[in-house]
C-alpha cells in the first residue's frame, strides 16, 4: 500500500488526464457534499424540535395492568394482574423517582349531601397526586401523610361536584356521604387546565382499602421523575417494567399486561420521525454517491483500455494479476478518497458556516422574543457520522474500482502487445 | 533447456478453427543461439509466446528446464516468467511514462527488490549496454537502437535463462539491427539461451541454428555447419530479385 512505485505510477495516471480525473472527483466530491449538507439539515430539523421538548420537565409516566397477552414461567396468558402496595413501596424506593402515587377507582358512587345527590367516581391516592396531575387546591387543604395514616374519611372534591351538591354551602368541613360512608370534605380541587372536568372526590388510598375491603390492591400508579435527561426516562421506564413484570410474573415484554404511559412518549415519536427523515437522506445520499461510484469506475474501465498495453508488458514481465488488481484498486481508492473528502470538507465547512451565522442572528434574537416555536437548530454533521461516511468512501472506491481491476487482470498480454 | 513434444496450438475466430502449429517437436539446449524464421502465418510468433508461457498450447507436452508446463495458474506463470525468460520485443514495450532506468528496474519490482537497491542495479546494467547517460530519459527521447537496448537490459536485469525476441530488428535500420545482435551474441555469449523471432535471413544467419517453419509445422533446421550454405543460398535468393 505505501509503496513509492505504485503511487509515482497513480500520480502519473493522474497527471496524464487531469481533467478527466478532476471529473470523475466532482461526481464523488459532489455525492458527499450532498450528503453532508442533507445530514446536516436533518440535524438542524431535529435538533430544532428537539430543543422544544426540552421545556417540558415534567415527565409523568401512568401505569396500568391488564390481563398477561403472553404465557410465561408455565403461566398461562389471560390472567389479570393487579398492583398492590409492594408495588408502590419499591418503586418508591428507586431512584430518580420524584413523586409516586397509588390510585384506586371505584365508580358510580352515589354522593349525597342533604337533598342533592349524584353520581360520581371516587378515587383513593397518595398527597403526591396533587403534584403529579398538578391539580389545584380552590379551598381547604389536600390529603397528607396523616390521613393516610391513620386512614382518615376525608375526601377532597371537584369543583363540578361541589357546583352540584352544595348550592352556596362552603363544603369545607361539611360531611358528605358516599355510598351510605361519610367522609369529611377537607378541600376543593380543579383541574389546572379549565377545560378538563373536576368530577371526582379524592380520598386516602388506604381509606379507599378499608373501605371498600380491597386489602393491599391497587389500580393503577402515577409517577413523575426528576429532572433527568430522556434517556435516563427511558431507563427508568424499563427499571419500573422489571420490577412489576418480576413481582408479578409477568413476560417483560408483554405490554398488554403492564401498560405504562410515558408522556416523553410524545417526544419519542417526534424523533422517531426525524429517524426516518435521517434514514430518508441517507438513501438520497447514497444514490447520488452511486451516481458518483458508476462515474468512477466508468473511468476506470476507460484507463484500463488505454493502458492494456502497459499492463501486458508488466505482466509479460512477472506482474502477478493480483498485483495489477491492486494498481487499479489503489488508484480508484485515491481518487474517491481524495475528492470524498474535499466534498466532506466544503459540506461541513457550509454547515458550520449557516451554524455560525445563525447563531449570531439568534443572539441577536433572543433578546426580543424568546420562547418562539424553534424549527432549525445547529445544522451540523457529527464527528461519527463523517467518519462513517468516509468509510463508505473507501468501501465505494474499492467497489468502483473492483470490475475495471478484474478486466484488467484477465487482459492476456500476447493480445495486449499485439494491440498496436 | 527446452523439450517440445508434439504441441498443437489452434485459434478460434468466430465459427472457422484456425490450426496454427501442427505438432511441433523441438530440443534446444542451454546457450544456444536459435532463429526461427518463417513467412507470415506460420505459427513463429505463436511458438515463440508458447515458449514465453505467454500462451497455452492445446496438445503435447513442454519442459523448460526440467519443468512441464501446463495448466498453470496466472500467478505460477508469470512468476516463472519473471524467474527464467526475459523478453524483448519488436516494438520496444517499454512504459511510457517511466525512464529508462525505471523501465529497466521494472522486473525487479515484481521480484521485491528493494526500490533503491533496483535502481542501483538498473544503472548496472544501463552500464553494460553504454546508456548510462540517458538512464534519466523518457523513452520517447530515445531513438529505436536506444529503446531496444533498454528493452534489453531489462530483460536481462532478473539474470534469465532464457530470452525470447520477437522480431527485435524489425523496427531498426541494418546498422543498428546488427548492433542489437551483437549484444545478443554477447548475451549468449555468457551462457544464456537466446531465442529470437525474424524474417529477415541476415539477422537469422547471425545466430547457430535457424529453425524454418511452414504452415506450422518444423520445415527444416539449419545448423551451424550448415550456415555458410544457408548464407550462400540466401545471397542467391537475394540476387534472383
Amino acid at each position: 500500500m505505501f509503496d513509492i512505485d505504485k503511487w509515482q505510477e497513480i500520480i502519473a495516471t493522474i497527471k496524464k488526464n487531469k481533467l478527466r480525473t478532476f471529473l470523475t472527483g466532482f461526481a464523488i466530491a459532489w455525492g458527499i457534499f450532498m450528503l453532508m449538507v442533507l445530514l446536516g439539515a436533518g440535524n438542524g430539523l431535529s435538533n430544532g424540535v428537539g430543543s422544544n421538548f426540552e421545556g417540558n420537565a415534567t415527565n409523568a409516566m401512568w401505569i396500568w395492568s391488564r390481563e398477561t397477552s403472553m404465557p410465561y414461567q408455565g403461566l398461562k396468558a389471560g390472567r389479570r394482574i393487579y398492583f398492590d402496595m409492594k408495588d408502590y413501596d419499591e418503586i418508591k424506593k428507586l431512584d430518580d423517582i420524584d413523586k409516586i402515587s397509588a390510585r384506586y377507582f371505584s365508580n358510580s358512587r352515589t354522593y349525597s349531601f342533604k337533598n342533592e345527590y349524584g353520581q360520581y367516581t371516587t378515587q383513593g391516592c397518595h398527597p403526591d397526586y396533587r403534584d403529579i396531575e398538578k391539580l389545584n387546591i380552590d379551598e381547604g387543604r389536600f390529603i397528607n401523610e396523616i390521613d393516610i395514616q391513620y386512614k382518615r374519611k376525608v375526601v377532597v372534591i371537584g369543583k363540578d361536584i361541589k357546583e352540584a351538591l352544595f348550592k352556596g354551602i362552603e363544603p369545607v368541613g361539611e360531611y358528605l356521604n358516599i355510598g351510605g360512608v361519610l367522609y369529611k370534605i377537607i378541600g376543593v380541587y380543579a383541574e389546572s387546565d379549565p377545560r378538563e372536568g373536576a368530577q371526582q372526590g379524592l380520598i386516602p388510598i388506604t381509606t379507599a382499602q378499608l373501605i371498600f375491603n380491597i386489602g393491599d390492591r391497587i389500580h393503577n400508579l402515577a409517577v413523575t421523575t426528576k429532572d433527568i435527561s430522556k434517556k435516563e426516562s427511558l431507563q427508568i421506564e424499563k427499571k419500573i417494567r422489571t420490577l412489576l413484570a418480576a413481582n408479578h410474573k409477568v413476560d417483560v415484554n408483554d405490554t398488554r399486561a403492564i401498560g405504562i404511559y410515558n408522556s416523553l412518549e410524545n417526544y419519542i415519536e417526534t424523533m422517531n420521525i426525524f429517524k426516518a427523515i435521517n434514514i430518508f437522506i441517507w438513501l438520497i445520499g447514497i444514490g447520488t454517491l452511486i451516481a458518483g461510484i458508476v462515474g468512477v469506475s466508468n473511468i476506470m474501465l476507460i484507463v484500463v483500455k488505454e493502458r492494456t498495453k502497459e499492463i501486458g508488458i508488466r505482466k509479460a514481465i512477472g506482474a502477478s494479476p493480483s498485483s495489477i488488481i491492486g494498481l487499479i484498486l489503489l488508484e480508484s481508492v485515491f481518487i474517491t478518497l481524495l475528492a470524498g473528502y474535499i466534498g466532506m470538507l466544503f459540506g461541513i465547512s457550509l454547515m458550520e458556516l449557516i451554524n455560525f451565522v445563525m447563531e449570531q442572528q439568534s443572539s441577536a434574537a433572543s433578546s426580543s422574543d424568546r420562547g418562539q416555536f424553534t424549527m432549525f437548530l445547529n445544522p451540523t454533521v457529527d464527528l461519527r457520522i463523517a467518519i462513517s461516511s468516509l468509510l463508505l468512501l473507501v468501501g465505494a472506491g474499492t467497489l468502483a474500482g473492483y470490475i475495471p481491476a478484474k478486466r484488467a487482470a484477465s487482459i492476456k498480454p500476447i493480445e495486449a502487445l499485439h494491440n498496436e | 533447456m527446452i523439450k517440445l513434444n508434439n504441441i498443437h496450438k489452434s485459434y478460434v475466430m468466430g465459427n472457422s478453427k484456425l490450426h496454427v502449429l501442427k505438432g511441433i517437436n523441438l530440443d534446444i539446449e542451454q546457450g544456444e543461439f536459435v532463429s526461427i524464421m518463417g513467412s507470415s502465418g506460420s505459427g513463429k510468433s505463436t511458438l515463440l509466446n508458447i515458449l514465453g508461457m505467454l500462451d497455452n498450447h492445446d496438445q503435447g507436452s513442454y519442459y523448460l528446464n526440467n519443468q512441464q508446463i501446463k495448466n498453470m495458474s496466472e500467478k505460477k506463470a508469470a512468476q516463472l516468467r519473471n524467474e527464467l525468460v526475459g523478453f524483448v520485443f519488436q516494438s520496444f514495450n517499454l512504459i511510457s511514462f517511466k525512464n529508462a532506468m525505471e523501465n529497466v528496474a521494472l522486473p525487479l519490482y515484481y521480484k521485491g527488490v528493494k526500490r533503491k537497491k533496483r535502481n542501483i542495479i538498473a544503472m548496472e546494467y544501463l552500464d553494460k549496454l553504454g546508456l548510462k547517460d540517458w538512464a534519466e530519459h523518457m523513452p520517447n527521447e530515445m531513438s529505436g537502437g536506444q529503446k531496444q537496448r533498454i528493452a534489453i537490459a531489462r530483460a536481462l536485469i532478473s539474470k534469465p535463462k532464457l530470452i525470447l525476441a520477437d522480431e527485435p530488428t524489425g523496427a531498426l535500420d541494418t546498422t543498428t539491427s546488427y548492433e542489437v545482435m551483437e549484444i545478443l551474441k554477447e548475451i549468449n555469449n555468457d551462457g544464456i539461451t537466446v531465442i529470437l523471432v525474424t524474417h529477415e535471413h541476415d539477422i537469422a544467419s547471425m545466430t547457430k541454428k535457424i529453425i524454418r517453419l511452414k504452415d506450422g509445422q518444423i520445415h527444416e533446421i539449419i545448423r551451424n555447419g550448415d550456415l555458410t550454405n544457408f548464407r550462400e543460398a540466401y545471397t542467391k535468393e537475394l540476387e534472383t530479385i
